[in-house]
């Protein structure tokens, strides 16, 4: 006896936004199932952040349907503050706090938050709890902000390029961290655009450009689908750096 | 297993200790960011007592006080020594000098007047009627040498001298720099704090979570009120212990008056952050808001000094109201019903900034 699948976490469907002339999400559609990691990639200027900032209930959409943890923005928005956890790009907390008054300050929003020493070593700064938030390194800050995002025990976590700027130490933390959260049984929607990250971290992956989804499924899927070279010049594995080149285009993009 | 993680390390909100209330964190976060920022600390506390300090040495009421003359002799037989002649006389000073110093020392201030002697028992003065100093001290070095040379008065004249507190210099400039200071921290303290957390995306953060909007704004003005507390007694009580500035109104009404006060300078400073992105936008509008109210509001001197017609806008001001209202139950010892006009004017630019700046507010 097999049970049912869980409904799905988030279900986007013909999502539109313009900002005046420029359309930054053109019709995308999307689906993540429960306790799956989820990837967007896409270049710079693709409409992921407009995308995830609408299911986050930040931005208003223009057109198309979001239903997240089977409720809408418009009806349930108090219960999805409690249950969702986001990390922002470029958010830069008080540096005149220390990492347990910013986490204590964030847990007082929640209902049935984390304690903050859970949370603490969820993210390994237990022993940085005392340190101003001014004096920890980009990588630990960065954890900082998931911290924030965990701290309310959500079911579904938001995380928009989380490891950007990181040094590969650091980004390796951070996909500890990730991992930990999914083992726990729940959901993660993640922006990056590191292809060796979305193939490390993500269960499926939406490769998202001018607004709209371009191809999606596993990993391994997308790599299988790329087209080999025809000569046997190219002899290194195909990675998911190839598949995203191959489909996004080779130019430089300077959005 | 899944639930083993879910149930460690949490706690219902119902079994929360009060510590833990969002309200109490949030303003325990803005009395963190204000102590641990030693230049807010500066200009919130040490400042205004320095401004009262200062100007109230400056503007002190030197008893009988002295004006200092500067007089030019003549070398020849039979002319009226100035110097020994009026070594007694009262209030003056006089020091004998040539006439090109005597002249450079007028214009520079040190003397209030030159007095020259002009031979044939005649004595012209040269001095700047414009200067209230040099009016005075022609009046004084002119009696006393008449005096001394044997002028007789016609009538007996009797001084019964009355020094009141409440009167002085330092007893007008407390309460103008304790509205400003009112200003200062309600606009500064509220808009910069909330221009940064705009500009870092922590506003957007803070509405990406459940946080009451409201305790959010309230925790703003909770520790404005906290820290006025402090800022007003500081100021207040250097006042009365250096310089027996009296606090001649019922104490309450003059919590009443800050604390009205207060509340609308921050709606001012929530209006003003509204909508601004950048520190650089925030100071210009702040200080458009701010200087004219320094000028016109009466907080060095008086704003009647300013022609009738602006008068009726002077008045309309919250600064003048804030500054009036603290002098009439101060020095005059007023109560509520002698600074309603001012607390109605008060109220109402608070009801109105908060309304506006509630309809324009962005969160990112």
């Amino acid at each position: 006896m097999t049970a049912l699948p869980p409904p799905p976490v988030l279900v986007i469907r013909g999502l539109r936004k313009s900002y005046g002339s420029v359309v930054a999400v053109d019709g995308l559609d999307l689906e993540v199932r429960a306790q799956e990691c989820f990837g967007i990639i896409g270049p710079n200027g693709a409409g992921k952040t407009t995308t995830v900032e609408i299911c986050e209930g930040l931005v208003e959409r223009d057109d198309g349907s979001v239903e997240i943890l089977g409720g809408s923005w418009e009806h349930d928005a108090p219960s999805l503050r409690q249950r969702i956890g986001i990390s922002l790009q470029e958010t830069q907390f008080s540096e005149k706090l220390d990492v347990r008054e910013l986490l204590a300050l964030f847990r007082s929003f929640y209902d049935r938050p984390h304690d903050v020493d859970h949370v603490l070593g969820l993210v390994q700064l237990v022993d940085k709890s005392g340190a101003r938030i001014g004096s920890l390194s980009g990588g630990q800050k960065q954890r900082v902000a998931v911290a924030c995002a965990l701290i309310g025990d959500p079911e579904l976590l938001f995380l928009d390029e989380p490891t950007t700027g990181l040094d590969p130490q650091s980004r390796r933390q951070m996909w500890d961290v990730i991992d930990r959260f999914r083992a726990s049984g729940r959901s993660i929607v993640l922006t990056t655009h590191y292809m060796e990250e979305a193939e490390r971290l993500c269960d499926r992956i939406a490769i998202v450009d001018h607004g709209t989804v371009i191809a999606r499924g596993t990993p391994r899927e997308l790599i299988a689908a790329l087209p080999k070279p025809a000569t046997g010049a190219h002899t290194a594995p195909t990675t998911l750096e190839d598949v995203f080149v191959s489909l996004t285009g080779r130019h430089l993009r300077d959005e | 297993m899944n639930d083993a993680i879910r149930e460690t390390g949490r706690s219902a909100r119902a079994s929360r200790p009060w510590r833990d209330a969002q309200l109490v964190q949030l303003t325990l976060v803005r009395f963190r960011e204000f102590v641990r920022e030693p230049e807010a600390m500066f200009w919130v506390f040490i400042f205004p007592i320095l401004m009262a300090a200062g100007l109230g040495l400056a503007f002190r009421n030197r008893g009988p006080g002295t004006v200092t003359i500067a007089v030019v002799e003549r070398a020849e037989p039979g002319h009226v020594d100035f110097a020994t002649t009026l070594a007694a006389a009262k209030g003056i000073a006089v020091m004998p000098m040539t006439l090109d110093s005597a002249l450079a020392a007028l214009r520079t201030g040190r003397v209030a007047l030159v007095a020259v002697d002009a031979g044939a028992s005649a004595v012209s003065y040269r001095f700047d009627p414009e200067r209230e100093e040099s009016r005075t001290a022609r009046l004084l070095f002119d009696d006393a040498l008449q005096r001394a040379l044997g002028r007789r008065d016609r009538l007996t004249t009797a001084d019964s001298v009355i020094t009141e507190r409440g009167s002085r210099y330092i007893d007008f400039v407390i309460p103008g720099l304790l509205g400003m200071n009112l200003l200062g921290s309600g606009v500064w303290g509220l808009g910069f704090a909330l221009v940064d957390m705009r500009r870092k995306k922590l506003l957007k953060r803070l509405v990406a979570t459940p946080m009451s909007r409201v305790q959010f704004l309230g925790s703003f003005l909770l520790s404005r009120l906290c820290l006025l507390v402090l800022e007003v007694a500081a100021l207040i009580g250097f006042g009365v212990l250096a310089f027996g500035v009296p606090l001649s109104g019922p104490l309450w009404v003059l919590a009443l008056i800050c604390v009205l006060g207060s509340l609308c300078f921050s709606g001012l400073g929530l209006l003003i952050s509204s909508r601004v992105k950048t520190m650089e936008g925030a100071s210009g509008l702040m200080n458009a808001a701010m200087l004219p109210m320094w000028i016109l509001s009466g907080v060095f001197f008086a704003s009647s000094h300013f022609p009738a017609v602006m008068q009726p806008l002077i008045r309309t001001l919250p600064l003048t109201a804030v500054n009036d209202a603290l002098r009439a139950n101060m020095l005059e010892g007023a109560s509520v019903a002698g600074v309603f006009p001012e607390l109605a004017v008060i109220l109402a630019w608070t009801l109105a900034c908060f309304a506006l700046a509630l309809k324009l507010f962005r969160w990112n």
